[in-house]
């Protein structure tokens, strides 16, 4: 009996993460509540980013949901910009996913930034050498990679690794996050290297580095292989191939599917919310090694959010949409734009319901997470019925709290493996595998 | 401009087309290579002014029509008594939003077709300058290092 324990023991240790396997050191100990708390003042920030930002924020989306909120910045305070591999729409606020990320959109930007433009278009109007200067480099690179864009993504990467089912590896979290990121900011340099007169013709985008010709197309391209090609092999080598091929499909999607299909068909919408709902599937195999039903239904929940984040956005950006030839279902078909927001408000509930069965969480999970997901669900209802600015507008900003607050939660009542064990197992006592500490 | 700068210059937007025109320089010593480049660029620019100039006026007089055209069907003239320009709502507006992008449909598909091309076309140059200078510059190094 204890033989048997010791073998499934050894076994059940194997760590698909290869880098880690070879600087393993026995430190078992999961560091989940430090984790935790990591996780909770990074969403925390976020949230109060949000609401910080909301008196006026991919995009995108993420994939788009992520947004950037540069002139809201600039306003507000100084900050940092995302997507993963995800499309993310930039700026109501500074969670942009990918899908994307999902451009986010001048509606808050013309009302909230009234300082700013004054003080940009000045600057604006004169006539600028196209030279690099090296201190300049850095914003640069930063807004041409969509850095918050970026982070977002990542964030929804680390939640797929922690909700993963396996010991926390530090090191292998932190390389699959850096490749995730360096993955992420390829993907959003490609995508502004091909839409530069579209950017130039909208309003959210017009401000960024290659439609001012702060730095050249080729730069651009070089600058997205230099952070492409190491994230990728970084994911790879030394998280798991797996991983690396996810990274390298996602970056594929997104700059070959979807950046060209937004000018052609409506379908866009539904790539960029895949695009979205990689990065979490990313951070599970990379804890894992193995793409599960965890995976999948993390995948789903991101790929569902997508939906009402990005339609309620393009609701308001209908105007520059059509002038500059993106096809947009808020443009094209509006009904199927809140059909389809709706829809997917109401699949998070049911997502939700399927996580416990999954055993990812405990059955609290569904019950807590209720209030929440009825809450966008009911916006996403008013967006339907209404179809108008103001419910479009709630619907996008709940969706921007709605996220890391259901990740959160998630997180919270997840299933530790302690408790799975007790389930019946492992014959022997589980106390030498209480790598979790058991979250109150 | 200045006259004695040895960079592109890039301006402010277009009134027109919202593209920035740059301005190419010349260098007196600009090798076969370095002229394709400029020129590559400077028919891009040409092609997409073009483009977008023409694209936004229609956009402007295409809203300005539907938006006389339905003001005159709800019996309301262009300017209220104050002096204001009447305007409809986003709800009636985008029925006209939807009709101007399907018309303009076919055109965005030939010109992302044209776009792509001349974009990849400057870079990959950029990308053979850029190589040809590098190695102008090593061979440099090298002359002077041996002497």
């Amino acid at each position: 009996g204890l033989f048997l324990w010791h073998l499934r023991n050894a076994g059940a240790r194997q760590i698909p993460c290869r880098f880690v396997h070879l600087y393993h050191v026995a430190s078992n100990r999961l560091i989940t509540f430090q984790y935790f708390n990591f996780l909770k003042r990074m969403y925390v920030t976020q949230c109060n980013k949000d609401l910080s930002q909301r008196a006026k924020p991919k995009s995108d989306s993420i994939v788009s949901p992520f947004h950037e909120l540069q002139k809201l910045d600039e306003e507000k305070k100084v900050v940092h910009k995302i997507s993963p591999v995800s499309p993310v729409h930039q700026s109501w606020s500074e969670m942009s996913s990918r899908n994307e990320l999902r451009e986010m959109k001048s509606a808050a930007e013309t009302e909230d930034s009234v300082m700013p433009v004054g003080a940009e278009s000045k600057e604006d109007r004169q006539w600028k050498e196209m030279k690099l200067r090296l201190d300049d480099l850095p914003g640069i690179l930063a807004r041409l990679s969509k850095i918050k864009l970026t982070a977002l993504v990542v964030s929804t990467a680390s939640a797929g690794f922690a909700m993963a089912p396996v010991p926390f590896e530090l090191t292998c979290f932190l390389l699959a996050s850096l490749g995730t990121g360096l993955a992420s900011c390829a993907a959003n340099s490609i995508n502004q290297f091909f839409e530069v007169p579209f950017d130039s013709n909208m309003n959210r985008t017009k401000n960024r580095p290659l439609v001012r010709g702060q730095i050249s197309p080729l730069l651009a391209v070089c600058f997205a292989a230099s952070c492409g090609i190491p994230g990728i092999a970084l994911l790879t080598l030394g998280v798991n191939p797996l991983t690396g091929a996810l990274g390298a499909f996602n970056i594929f999607l997104y700059t070959c599917c979807y950046t060209p299909l937004k000018r052609m068909s409506i379908a866009n919408t539904w790539v960029g919310a895949v695009v979205g709902a990689i990065p979490p599937v990313m951070g599970w195999t990379a804890a894992t090694g193995s793409l599960d039903a965890g995976a999948l239904l993390l995948g789903g929940i991101l790929y569902s959010w997508q939906f009402p984040h990005f339609n309620a956005l393009s609701w308001g950006l209908r105007e520059d949409y059509s002038r500059g030839g993106y096809c947009m279902m808020s443009v094209t078909h509006p009904g199927l734009c809140r059909r389809v927001a709706l829809r997917h408000c109401l699949a998070l509930i049911g997502l939700s319901t399927v996580a416990p069965v999954l055993n990812i969480t405990t059955w609290t999970f569904p019950i807590i997470s209720l209030p929440i997901n009825l809450y966008i669900s009911y916006l996403g209802f008013r967006f339907y019925r209404d179809a108008d600015r103001s419910s479009s507008r709630k619907l996008f900003f709940c969706s921007l709290w709605h996220l890391p607050m259901l990740l959160l939660v998630m997180f919270t009542c997840k299933k530790s493996i302690l408790e799975k064990e007790d389930k019946g197992d492992l014959p022997g006592g589980g106390h030498e595998m209480a790598m979790e500490i058991r979250l109150p | 401009p200045p006259a004695h700068s040895h960079s592109d210059w890039i301006g402010p937007p277009d009134k027109l087309s919202n593209l920035r025109p740059v301005i190419f320089y010349e260098p007196p010593e600009e090798t076969a290579l370095e002229r394709r480049l400029r020129e590559a660029r400077q028919e891009a620019q040409a092609s997409n002014q073009r483009f977008w100039a023409r694209h936004n006026r229609a956009f402007r007089q295409e809203k300005e029509e539907f938006i006389y055209s339905r003001l005159k069907a709800k019996g309301l003239e262009m300017r209220d008594e104050s002096g204001r320009k009447a305007t409809l709502n986003a709800e009636e507006m985008a029925d006209f939003y939807k009709d101007f992008l399907s018309k303009n449909f076919k055109k965005h598909l030939q010109y992302n077709r044209d776009w792509y091309k001349h974009n990849f076309r400057i870079t990959f140059l950029m990308g053979q300058v850029a190589l040809v200078r590098a190695l102008r510059w090593l061979r440099r190094r090298k002359k002077n290092v041996e002497q």
